[in-house]
């Protein structure tokens, strides 16, 4: 299975990802070549095979519904690349 | 100094014949006079001396533990409160971490001195240390090839005397390919086993830390600060920990060890065939029975690994848009040229082709055949070694293909880069725990024994290397310049 350039910048569209035009070819060639790799799976029945998530099917731990986390706004914001009065800034969403 | 072990340093330590002041210095200098090979992003020296006083402190007051005062250094995927955490990416140039790792915490708590954090491929995703955004890792053994990767750094610095032993992840080999390339000792605990709070998040269903050492003992000693159930990881278990240094001794006479033949089939370099064949030779003379095992759904462990991985990668990696933290783009003309020219240049090659990729394998219509096809295939590898592991108690075989190969030879191969990781893949996908072992030189570069366990039986594998470790000196040779 092949994958076209315009099929490549669908991907990087949902990836939200830029990538430069003069890279799309070898993107496509790169994952073609992954894709085909993957074909080999089509060898193997999985009929009636449970999909594995977890290595000791473990499943999500429940909890008290307890406030543990304390107020860390200050801390993570002094690492943000742009905030104001508390908030995270970004460029203008609505005209 | 710097080849003692942990024990012969905790000793050391106590009985005045150094301080950790000193041995603190004694490792900086080191990284100082070999700064060539890479193996470091950032040197704490400052908060290492900080540390390495407060540790004698403690010591001389007695309530001192194992690794109270010994120079540990840490992947850059760890997060290190104060410190600049990487994970090898430009996206996180700038990133101090506000907040420590469970696992760093835990070194904290022992007492560790911490040298500084250690190069990697970026975010985990590579076997050769060259798609760092800081730049490839040379192996100490020969400055023209590879350490393996992703924990490159870790290796290199451990086999250079850089650190006494250092922290590694292992998504798909990540720690046992590059102590192989090495020829050090490093382990992959059972998935659950090592929280993964405030490890950098790559494939979080495969993801698991591990020590990486010089010896058996010195991993005994390391994955005892590590290990245990962390409330703040929803995939750790909550099984208890035992002591893992107590079990070291234990004589290997009646070990059923297995070997699949698909793992010594083409593909395996013939040196380390020869080499692998030799180690194997030294555990029948210990005891061991040695049997050919069979495990069909091995040769599929690639593709799947291959859909699985990049579909958490793309999930995961979607927290770096330039909003809260990271590389942000300059000029944003609006919010998903933000996302987008942040996302594009923060994140390297190896790093976008695998978000590509996943994000193709989860998106609509794609979902069961690549996804959910994967997790099946998944399950059955896991059942092959379950059936495996009730015939024999340990499965071994090679860990890489190859010795360290050079750099810039696989750089432009994509697939053939993923192709090395063959034997190291398909024990993530099942979960289990794995080590690498020094097992000897092939054309004067090292080569790593894989010994493969059940669930938990870390420390039967520690047990296992250790003993072997008793009658073979591979894990004590330095490579030459590092002696």
């Amino acid at each position: 299975m092949s994958l076209t350039a315009d099929d490549v910048k669908k991907i990087a569209h949902l990836a939200r990802l830029g990538i430069e035009q003069q890279d799309v070819a070898s993107y496509a060639k790169d994952l073609s070549g992954m894709l085909d790799l993957m074909t080999q799976m089509g060898d193997l029945d999985t009929n009636g095979v449970e999909p594995m998530a977890h290595p000791m099917d473990q499943v999500q731990r429940l909890r008290a519904d307890i406030v543990t986390e304390q107020d860390n706004r200050e801390k993570f914001q002094a690492i943000a690349p742009q905030v104001e009065a508390g908030l995270y800034l970004v460029p203008k969403v609505i005209e | 100094m710097h080849n003692k072990t942990i024990a012969e340093l905790a000793k050391g330590l106590r009985s005045g014949e150094f301080s950790s002041v000193e041995l603190t210095s004694a490792f900086l200098n080191r990284i100082k006079q070999h700064s060539s090979l890479n193996a470091y992003i950032t040197v704490t020296e400052d908060l290492a001396l900080q540390e390495a006083k407060a540790a004698d402190v403690r010591l001389a007051k007695g309530d001192a533990e194992l690794l109270t005062g010994i120079p540990v250094a840490q992947k850059d995927i760890f997060c290190t409160e104060g410190v600049r955490t990487t994970c090898g990416s430009l996206m996180l140039d700038n990133f101090i971490a506000p907040y420590n790792a469970t696992v760093v915490d835990k070194f904290n708590n022992a007492g560790a001195v911490m040298l500084g954090k250690l190069n990697m491929d970026e975010f985990a995703m590579g076997s050769s240390n060259e798609t760092s955004y800081y730049g490839a890792v040379k192996n100490p053994w020969d400055t023209n090839t590879v350490p393996g990767g992703s924990s490159g750094g870790s290796a290199a610095a451990v086999a250079a005397r850089l650190a006494v032993c250092a922290t590694g992840t292992d998504t798909g080999g990540s720690i046992r390919q590059p102590a192989a390339l090495c020829g050090i000792t490093g382990l992959k605990p059972t998935y659950g086993r090592v929280s993964r709070y405030g490890m950098i998040a790559y494939a979080s269903s495969l993801d698991q830390g591990g020590p990486m050492t010089r010896s058996a003992e010195d991993a005994a000693i390391m994955l005892q600060t590590m290990a245990g159930f962390d409330q703040k990881d929803s995939t750790s278990v909550d099984v208890p920990v035992p002591d893992y240094m107590s079990e070291l001794n234990n004589s290997l006479e009646g070990l059923k060890i297995g070997l699949p033949k698909e793992f010594f089939g083409e593909g395996l370099n013939s040196d380390v065939a020869a080499t692998l064949e030799a180690a194997i030779d030294e555990y029948r003379k210990l005891g061991a029975t040695v049997t050919e095992i069979s495990m069909p759904t091995l040769k599929l462990a690639i593709p799947a690994y291959y859909v699985i991985a990049p579909a958490e990668c793309s999930a995961n990696l979607s927290r770096f848009d330039g909003v809260r933290f990271g590389y942000r783009c300059e000029n944003p003309v609006d919010l998903t040229d933000l996302y987008t020219r942040s996302r594009g240049e923060g994140f390297g090659k190896e790093v976008k082709r695998r978000i590509l990729m996943g994000t193709y394998a989860l998106s609509a219509g794609y979902y069961d055949a690549y996804y959910i096809k994967a997790q099946k295939i998944r399950r059955l590898i896991s059942e092959d070694f379950k059936t495996a592991l009730s015939e024999v108690d340990v499965i071994m075989g090679p860990v890489t293909p190859s010795t360290a190969f050079g750099i810039g030879e696989k750089i432009g191969n994509p697939i053939e880069m993923y192709l090395s990781d063959i034997y190291t893949i398909a024990i993530n996908l099942a979960g289990l725990p794995a080590m690498s072992v020094p097992a000897g030189l092939a054309t004067g570069l090292p080569v790593g024994l894989q010994i493969i366990g059940n669930y938990f039986s870390e420390d039967k594998l520690l047990n296992i290397a250790h003993q072997y470790q008793q009658v073979t000196d591979w894990h004590q040779q330095a490579p030459k310049g590092f002696e």
